[in-house]
Formats: structure tokens, sequence, C-alpha cells
């Protein structure tokens, strides 16, 4: 036991004194929640947009000051006639226009419908659609607010409201998927370098050469870094929580409990790596390329699992990734328990175990 | 019983080509210092790494204290201590800790064998809280000594522990091996150095994975076949071309800034011949004298008649 205490304590030497396994514990998660909670997602947020107001009456200017309040739009100019609107569209940096027809009040109060005109730069078809639905929306809530009783058509008013918010949606759904693969990719990589980097400098020579058993060698590699994931899972949450907004309506032990489950998998993933690599280079090749892709791919978070064809689903099915995907969804957004997610915790759990036991098994007593 | 003992031992890494290893016997009594002498890529590595039972050989059988390689290799690894050939201590972690991580692993502290190797880290003490990848050669190398003495192991395996160190540290490093050996540890040492061979009490000359001869220093020696002269003159380089010419020339070859040569037939007064032969060739100032042979004369007689 002093054996086993001695050879951790020797593994936090390594890790606080190397600055690059620090960069990467805990530069790398806090990098990667921003990014992702901020820059990835598919919202468009301060979009430039030009206002031309041929109307100039009460109405229109409530509309567009509407239109400016909303966190999606900047207003760039005010222009009043159709030449300009080109001009600035040509400059590529106005995405959208607005225009109002002369009497747009006027036709409004008098219960007639009333027309807006709204030109979207559609070289980009994926933002021209996100703006123009998000226009629609702001069109619809300004609509109500004049008329909450009268019966001027509202048509468009229950068909954006569906798409209106999609931040909300989008983020909610990225930062389950991103804490699954930030875990995934500094667990695995950290501990398998770790490994292989005794194999490269040598020292695995003299450990192998003494009494403490091969076993406590995987498993004293594995201690330190289990419990700088647990870090590293706090900083995560607390980054999510307060930052990005994201809720946790379950129970919290439940998600350290199930959250530590996937770490230890990763861990068990990444010792398996390292008895098969001889180089740090490939044990960091293998863990970051051949575990980030599969979890980007088929963890569900950017693209969803039931529209893949039925193989790649069944394949799926072998990335740990998912599964922690669906329970600390269920945990953090849901506010589900134990009873709604014992299944995919069982599945992690047997996944954790055969990793553990092929990786001891596989740690090689020689050298060759 | 000797303490190391191999019989018959052959290793191949590639199925191709010569074998590592080929039909290695030899044996290490207790208590002994004994070398393995021989160029790189000899083999020597090899054989420490079957000894400290790293890897498994082909052909052969091996004990160590009483233990087979193969199947005890638990109890050798606690009883023996082990300095590879390369410098394999953790890097970024102090003097100190270093030691401290080594006696611990091997259940023991520091306190406890500190007189077997207070000689040696007292030496290095006053750099104790430096990082060992920032030593010098010497230095690291008496530290990794350290470590692989702190558990007092019965057997101590060390492969070429002054390569890449300097003159003064490697005399010094074999005067710690000589203390050693009162202490009753048998010494298996490899060095690439022949003049280093005639430090241990007995030798095993190794070249391309076969044995070329084992004994004492001094009976090596005596064993050189025939006689062993010094040729000098002031054009080295074309004294070596012209003297390889002369036809009853068995061996001859540069050492410092002197020709070593032997003839092929004793019988006969070749010096003298050689001499005026080479005096018709240009050269002057030549001047030839019997010397005793060193290790390394040895060695290449040996690799010579082998080849």
């Amino acid at each position: 036991m002093k054996q086993f205490m001695v050879f951790v304590r020797k593994e936090f030497y390594h890790v606080f004194r190397d600055r690059r396994t620090l960069l990467i514990l805990f530069g790398l998660p806090v990098m990667q929640i921003l990014l992702f909670g901020y820059a990835l997602t598919t919202e468009i947020k301060n979009a430039e947009i030009i206002i031309v107001d041929h109307a100039g009456d009460m109405a229109s200017q409530q509309l567009t000051t509407m239109i400016a309040a909303s966190k999606y739009f900047d207003i760039n100019a005010r222009v009043v006639s159709d030449e300009d609107i080109y001009k600035a569209f040509k400059k590529g940096k106005v995405k959208c226009a607005v225009v109002f027809p002369s009497g747009f009040g006027n036709d409004l109060q008098h219960g007639q419908t009333a027309q807006i005109q709204i030109i979207a730069d559609a070289a980009d078809p994926n933002t021209a659609k996100t703006l123009t639905n998000y226009l629609t929306a702001i069109i619809g809530d300004y609509q109500q607010q004049i008329s909450p009783t009268a019966n001027v058509p509202m048509r468009i008013e229950p068909v954006t409201r569906m798409l209106y918010n999609p931040e909300m949606n989008g983020s909610m759904n990225f930062i389950p998927g991103v804490m699954a693969l930030v875990l995934m990719i500094i667990c695995t990589t950290l501990t398998s370098v770790s490994i292989v980097r005794e194999k490269e400098m040598g020292t695995m020579e003299i450990l192998l050469v003494s009494p403490f058993k091969p076993t406590y060698v995987v498993l004293a590699k594995a201690v330190p870094y289990l419990a700088l994931s647990l870090i590293d899972l706090i900083i995560i949450l607390l980054l999510s929580v307060f930052l990005l907004d994201m809720p946790i309506r379950g129970n919290i032990i439940l998600l350290f409990l199930e959250s530590t489950l996937f770490i230890i998998c990763c861990l068990s993933l990444g010792l398996l790596i390292s008895s098969v690599t001889r180089t740090q280079q490939i044990a960091m090749m293998v863990s970051m390329m051949g575990m980030m892709l599969p979890t980007i791919l088929f963890t569900g978070f950017i693209f969803p699992l039931e529209n893949m064809p039925v193989p790649l689903q069944v394949v799926s099915n072998a990335v740990p990734s998912r599964w922690f995907y669906v329970i600390i969804k269920a945990v953090m957004l849901k506010g589900l328990g134990i009873g709604v997610i014992w299944k995919e915790t069982l599945v992690l759990a047997g996944m954790t175990t055969a990793l553990l036991i092929i990786s001891i098994k596989s740690f090689k007593t020689r050298l060759s | 019983m000797d303490t190391v003992i191999l019989q018959h031992i052959s290793k191949s890494y590639v199925k191709e080509g010569p074998p590592a290893l080929q039909d290695i016997s030899f044996s290490v009594k207790k208590g002994e210092l004994f070398g393995l002498i021989g160029p790189d890529g000899a083999g020597k590595s090899t054989i420490f790494r079957i000894l400290t039972t790293l890897l498994l050989s082909d052909k052969g059988t091996a004990t160590v204290a009483g233990y087979d390689v193969v199947q005890h290799y638990h109890e050798i690894r606690s009883c023996v201590g082990y300095m590879p050939g390369k410098f394999s201590l953790y890097q970024d972690l102090t003097i100190e800790e270093n030691l401290h991580f080594f006696a611990t692993l091997f259940g023991t502290t520091v306190e406890a064998n500190y007189a077997l190797i207070k000689d040696i880290y007292e030496q290095i003490a006053p750099f104790k809280n430096r990082r060992a990848g920032k030593l010098s050669g010497g230095m690291k190398q008496k530290l990794a000594l350290c470590c692989a003495l702190i558990h007092r192991p019965e057997v101590l395996f060390l492969d070429e522990p002054t390569t890449g160190v300097d003159a003064v540290s490697r005399k010094e490093f074999w005067e710690m091996l000589q203390r050693l050996k009162t202490e009753g540890i048998t010494i298996v040492v490899s060095t690439p150095y022949m003049d280093e061979a005639s430090l241990c009490e007995r030798i095993a000359l190794i070249q391309t994975g076969q044995i070329l001869s084992i004994d004492t220093p001094a009976n090596i020696i005596k064993d050189y076949p025939g006689k062993l002269y010094a040729l000098r003159a002031p054009k080295v380089h074309q004294l070596l071309k012209d003297t390889r010419q002369y036809a009853g020339i068995r061996l001859c070859y540069a050492a410092g800034d002197k020709l070593h040569l032997s003839f092929k037939d004793e019988g006969k007064d070749h010096p003298a011949e050689l001499l005026s032969w080479l005096e018709s060739k240009g050269h002057q100032g030549v001047h030839i004298e019997e010397i005793t042979p060193d290790i390394e004369d040895c060695f290449i007689a040996k690799t010579s008649t082998h080849e």
C-alpha cells in the first residue's frame, strides 16, 4: 500500500511539473466548453441589417425599434433608396434588409393587410433562412402587441413560434455532448500518454525489474487521473451553469456518480491504448484523433443518431460517450432519476469492467 | 552454486538475418565482478535483459540467484539491482525524490541501506534538490547506481554504466564497484571500453552475439597468440597502408599514434626484414619494438581468427 501511495504521488509530481499536461488538463476543457458553448452554435447573433423606411410613421418606427432591440440584429444603416440596398449587399457586410412601404402604418390601422418586404442575402441560404425566421417572428410579436384582441390576420405567427429561439435548444443539447467529448478525450489521452512515456523514457524497464506488480502500475496510473478528471468535471459544470446558463435539474450526487463511472471507462480505454502503443506520439494520435471523431459522430449531440443508417446506429452503440450523453441529458436537463437511466448505466458499467480487465491483462510484464 | 548461470542462450529479434545471441553460456560466481566486453551491437544489453527477466530467450536456460528467469521472474525482480544502458530515472523528479521513490518501491527505506550507498550518495548530495534531468552525465550515473543499490540487491546488473561519462568520473565509478564487491554483491557489468576490462575479475569478450573467450584479464592477455609489435614512424597513415602490403603480416592496425602488428610465421626474423622493406618504400625513422598486448589487442586478434 505504501508503494502504491508513493507511486500515486510520483504521478502527481509528473502532472504538476509538466506545463503541457497541465494545459491539456485544465486549458482544454475550458477552451472547448467556451468554444462550443458560444462560438459553434447554429444561432446567429448581431447580424447587420438595413432598414428602408418609406412610411416613416409610428408603426414602422415601433417595429424598427423592436428589431434593433433584439440581440440578433444590429441596424447597420437606414437608407431611403432601393439602390442603396443593393450597394450595401454588394459590400457583403449586410445580411438582411427590411423595407417598409409607404402607408405601412395606415394599412395596418385600417385593418387591412400591411405588407413588409424582407430581403436576405441568400448566398448563404442557411443564414438567410434563419434571419428571415427571426424577423417574421419579431413582426409576429409586434402584431400581437398592437392588437391583442383584434381580428387582424396573424397567420404567420404560429409557424414562426416553432422556429423561434433555436439558441436555447442548441446550447442545451450541446453542453452535455461537449462534456462527454471533453472528458473522453482528456481521460484517454492523458492516461495513455503517461504510461507510454514510461516506456519511451526507459523507466518502465526499472519499474518492471522491481517487486511492484505490473497490475499496480496500471492502477496507480489511473488513480491520479481519476482525481484530476473529477476536478475537470467540476470546472466544466461550473462553467456550464454560471456562464452558459445550463440548469442542473436532477440529483447532483447521481450526476457525479454517473460521471465518475464514465471517467473510469475512459481511463480504462486510455490504459488499453497505452499497452498497445510504443511512443507518446502514437498514443496521442490514437487517443486524440481516434477518439475525437467517433465521439463527435456517434454521440448524437451534433448529428442525431435517429437519422443515421441502421449500420451506423449499431456502431454508435460501441461508443461509451453515446450512453453517457443520454444519461447526462436525462439527469441535468430533465431531472430524471436512476429509474429511467439504469439501462444506460448498466451498459456503461459493463464496458468499463470489460475495458479495465482487458487493459490489465494486456499490460506486458516483459519488454516485448 | 554460481549466482548467475547461462546455458546455451540464443535470441533473435528478427526471423531473417543473424541472431542477436548465439548459444551463450557462462556463469558468474558469488561476489564476483564480471565484465561483458564488446562493441556496440555485440548483444550485451540483450544478455542483461534476459537475465533481468525483461526478455525471453528463444533457446537455453538461465538462473539468477538460484531462480529461473522464466518461471521465477518475480523473485528475481525483488533481489536484483538493474541499471539500464540508457539513463532511466525520472528526469522531472529531484535526486532525493527519485531515491525515495525507488526505495519505497522495493519495500525499504533510504535510511535502512544508507550505509551501502553513503560513499556514492555523498558526492551528489549537495544537489539533492536538483531535478535528475538537469544533472551531468557522471552525476546521473551515480544517482542511477544509488537507486539500483538502495534495496541491497544480491546481484547488480550494470549495462554500460560508464558510457558518456568523463574520464575522472569513470575512474571513480570503477572504484565504487570495487568497494561494493567487498560488500559481497555479485556484479555483472558491461562496457565497450577495453581499458576498463582489466578492472574486472573475469571477463567475457563478446562479438556479434557470440562469446569469443571467457577468462581473467591476465589469462586472456597471456593467451595472446604469438608476439605483438609496435611500429612507429612520422607518417602513420602511409605506414599503415604500406605495412599491410607486406607479405608476412597477419594483423596490422592503428592504435593511438602507433601501429600494432603481428606476423603470420613466428619462426623468422620478421621485424628486421620488415624494417628494411619499409625503408625501400621510402619510410624513414621507422622504429619497431615488441610489446605486451592489452585486452583490445586480444579482442582484435580473437575477432580476426573468429572471422
